[in-house]
């Protein structure tokens, strides 16, 4: 069988819109960050797929452009379990929907 | 791309992945969930080795599952038991509702436009990575360095506790 642009844009469009659900509906602040790393791991691979089949005067740009996604997504992700374990620490949960300070 | 071999390598990844991205969200425990994560994180993996991708697949696998997966698995543990629970709060409906909405749009964007590609591979190895981004990038990965000490400098000072702030001012 071939395979095309088409197959990987379809798997990485999935993955995102089940990681936007996930960082939409989730309780736990952890698990609002798993959906955020899903949503980021589905556009990586759409890059690479771009990469690989898109007609590019330059298709390393498409590697380059991910090596920096992984690097910002690795900060966030030590930012937010940071501000994860912190919060717990003051407010005794780490449930998104009970951190409503700023609320009227 | 042709052949019996990667039509079977990406139906099996494409099943994988998104069975345990699926799993993510439904599962109740939020250990459980994160050990799916990285499954999903290693068929993604996979997905780079079959757009022959190799060093981003060791990369993905290297950051996202020996970093940032151990990661979350230590936030999951400093937390007691009682908050492992993976529920949804209220917005689980529109949540849902409007995953389907994008992921529609997003599957008609991808069937009716008019792709420009290229038969053949374009071949990128690490070689040509590392002399991209030490040339035409090399700006903006001198930034991204800059970011991961702020980042790594500040997630410390965000979990740093008050005593641990007083002995350092003794």
């Amino acid at each position: 069988m071939t395979l095309d642009l088409e197959h990987f844009l379809t798997v990485g469009a999935l993955l995102f819109s089940l990681g936007l659900v996930i960082a939409l509906s989730k309780r736990n602040a952890v698990g609002v960050l798993m959906g955020i790393e899903l949503m980021l791991n589905a556009v990586n691979l759409t890059l690479i797929a771009f990469s690989r089949f898109g007609a590019s005067e330059q298709p390393i740009a498409g590697h380059v452009f991910v090596s920096f996604v992984i690097t910002v997504a690795a900060a966030e992700a030590a930012v937010a379990l940071a501000m994860a374990v912190s919060i717990y620490r003051t407010r005794e949960t780490v449930e998104v929907d009970q951190l409503d300070l700023l609320r009227l | 791309m042709d052949g019996a071999g990667v039509g079977i390598a990406f139906w099996a990844l494409a099943f994988v992945t998104l069975g345990a991205a699926g799993g993510v969200m439904v599962s109740r425990n939020l250990l459980h969930a994160v050990l799916l994560l990285i499954v999903t994180f290693i068929g993604v993996a996979g997905f780079f080795v079959l757009l022959s991708a190799e060093f981003i697949a060791m990369a993905q696998i290297v950051i996202y599952v020996g970093a940032i997966a151990v990661l979350m698995l230590f936030a999951i543990v400093l937390t007691p038991r009682t908050i492992r629970d993976n529920s949804e709060t209220a917005m689980v409906g529109p949540a849902i509702l409007l995953g389907i909405a994008l992921g529609t749009v997003f599957l008609f964007v991808i069937y009716d436009t008019e792709w420009a590609v290229v038969a053949s591979d374009p071949a990128l190895s690490a070689e040509d990575l590392g002399k991209a981004l030490l040339s035409t990038w090399v700006l903006p990965f001198e930034i991204a360095s800059v970011l991961l000490t702020a980042a790594l400098v500040g997630a410390i000072m965000l979990v740093r506790t008050s005593e641990e702030e007083a002995e350092d001012d003794a």
